[in-house]
């Protein structure tokens, strides 16, 4: 874990050294708040945005290219394979993902590995191939190569709920300076914080940067039932022991013939 | 219209989980069975997650025993004796079998455990069941009379120490047996998701010779009560039991029952006993044909914790 937060802080310096003040962006978020009600199917968020010049004589490098980094809360998965034993398909071995996002949408206005070489990318953990996805392999914790089959399932896995994401049509330039970036949120997204990561490129080079979030949240009686079941286990099981009780009782009175 | 249930955190369709409801609810009423045998694997179908799927069925079986059980009550069918007996032994069956389904999960082993539980149990009761309703189909169709229970024939069982009298149903046997059965409905109950309706009806019918006057409600106080436990317990250690569900389940499946039960008393015994096993059996091979035929994704997921 330790090794994990000074990588960590080693890519941070070296994020916040890199980009030459030249431009500038102003991003604004359509809603901050996802509201996840017993009626919610999945919504969809705009994040607005200009590039601005910095200093405001400083002259503009179009074109530009932008990539939209969204992570959700940090989840600890597991990744079970299957295999034959004994003519039956039983899971023999796992993989622990170590506080990886829950969600995680990487959208740009191409495809990300035209955007930057491949070393920028990776240095940059940009695109799903170069997020850092920790496992744990024995007592040690890192990232393995993109092609680990575990890495490369529970990527495919989390993209088939809608939950990881790559979009290199998600970001349109409006104008050259203006964009519009659609963050879409599926009807199973975890709540807890969300962190936005928004940077801006030209001729492959990282020069601008911001960042925003967001809150998904549940509210109202799925938060009330959801709470009560984790905090409270043995009256909110009695409480629906006697729903069951009450609801029987009901049915037998209501049917009854004799 | 579709609904967010907040424990298994998706969304559903309210009228696909009501209509389930109805539909299981209906053959439970007509066999006098819970259902859960149907519901548990319905419910994993729709996406849910196996663990939840049986952590919450058995509110809703406990739900719809309730009614069967009051019903009974009023028609005197049903042996309290014989059944606080059974629970006794019950309620440890049912914790042991929460604390193994607890234990299981952790191993990452639970879906396995369910699958193959599923298909030993259910072919062979549902063979079983097959096989004697077709026998007794024949016999009937041939002029011959159906074989009587012979209320003095005795089996080894018999003569176990710990002898006990149940003035309801009639019977003197030991207590060894009862305690027995009801621990393997309250495990099996608690690992599977199943109220054990259908197992527990011929074990009393063929181990204990308990009359069919009494044998269903009966085996509806005993469902009623480990699964209302099952819940609280499933609630407490593993905080899988979806009330929403429950509840979305429940209704549909008190109203089903009720017309489920007029078709069931229109029926001939044997014939309904052929297709309770004919529906046991399938269930079963459907179970059987998931463990054997290569899966899509040999990769699955698995949320340990948050953070």
């Amino acid at each position: 874990m330790r090794r994990f937060a000074i990588m960590f802080a080693f890519v941070t310096a070296l994020c916040g050294a890199g980009p030459a003040a030249a431009e500038r962006l102003v991003v604004s978020l359509s809603n901050h708040r996802v509201a996840v009600t017993s009626s919610f199917v999945g919504e969809e968020l705009v994040l607005f945005g200009t590039i601005e010049p910095d200093p405001v004589t400083s002259p503009l490098r179009p074109p530009y290219d932008l990539v939209v980094t969204v992570t959700g809360p940090r989840q600890t998965l597991r990744t079970r394979r299957k295999q034959r034993v004994l003519g039956i398909w039983v899971n023999v071995d796992s993989r622990e993902f170590v506080r990886v996002p829950a969600y995680l949408a990487v959208l740009s206005n191409r495809s990300v590995n035209t955007i930057a070489n491949p070393d920028t990318l990776r240095r940059l953990q940009i695109g799903l191939d170069n997020f850092l996805l920790p496992q744990r392999i024995g007592s040690d914790v890192a990232d393995t190569v993109r092609d680990d089959p575990f890495r490369r399932s529970f990527v495919r896995l989390q993209t088939q709920q809608g939950l990881y994401r790559e979009s290199s049509t998600a970001v349109t330039f409006l104008t050259p300076t203006v964009f519009r970036a659609a963050i879409p949120m599926p009807a199973a997204v975890p709540t807890g914080s969300y962190g936005i990561e928004v940077e801006l490129f030209t001729g492959g080079n990282l020069v601008a940067r911001t960042n925003s979030a967001l809150d998904v949240i549940k509210t109202g009686f799925e938060q009330y039932v959801a709470d009560a079941a984790r905090d409270y286990g043995l009256l909110y099981g009695m409480a629906t022991a006697l729903m069951a009780l009450l609801i029987g009782w009901f049915a037998s009175v209501i049917f009854a013939r004799d | 219209m579709q609904i967010y249930l907040p424990i298994a955190d998706l969304p559903v369709n309210i009228f696909l989980v009501l209509g389930m409801g109805l539909a299981v609810g209906y053959i439970s009423g007509m066999f006098g069975i819970g259902g859960g045998f149907l519901m548990t694997p319905l419910l994993i179908f729709v996406g849910i997650s196996p663990a939840v799927a049986v952590a919450t069925v058995s509110s809703h079986i406990a739900a719809s025993s309730f009614t069967g059980a009051l019903s009974y009550w009023r028609k005197r069918a049903l042996d309290i004796a014989l059944a606080l007996m059974l629970l006794s032994s019950g309620i440890v069956g049912t914790a042991t079998g929460v604390w193994l389904f607890t234990e299981l999960r952790a191993l990452d082993q639970l879906d396995l455990m369910i699958g193959v539980s599923y298909v030993t149990l259910l072919t062979i009761v549902g063979a079983m069941m097959i096989y004697e309703s077709v026998r007794a189909i024949l016999r009937t169709r041939h002029g011959m009379p159906a074989t009587l229970r012979r209320p003095g024939s005795h089996t080894w069982l018999h003569g176990l120490p710990f002898k006990l009298r149940f003035k309801r149903s009639k019977i003197y046997v030991s207590a060894i047996p009862v305690w027995a059965i009801g621990f393997v409905i309250g495990f099996v109950g608690a690992i599977m998701g199943i109220g054990g309706g259908f197992l527990l009806v011929p074990m009393l019918i063929y181990f204990l010779r308990v009359p069919t006057a009494t044998v269903i409600g009966t085996s509806m106080v005993l469902t009623l009560v480990t699964m209302a436990s099952a819940t609280v317990m499933h609630a407490a250690t593993n905080h899988l039991v979806d009330a929403v569900l429950a509840l979305i389940l429940m209704v549909g499946g008190v109203i089903g029952a009720q017309f489920g039960a007029r078709t069931g008393q229109k029926m001939r015994g044997e014939r309904l006993r052929l297709l309770l096993g004919l529906l046991v059996f399938a269930v079963g091979c459907r179970f059987a044909y998931e463990l054997v035929v290569k899966p899509d994704d040999l990769y699955s997921l698995r949320y340990v914790r948050s953070g």
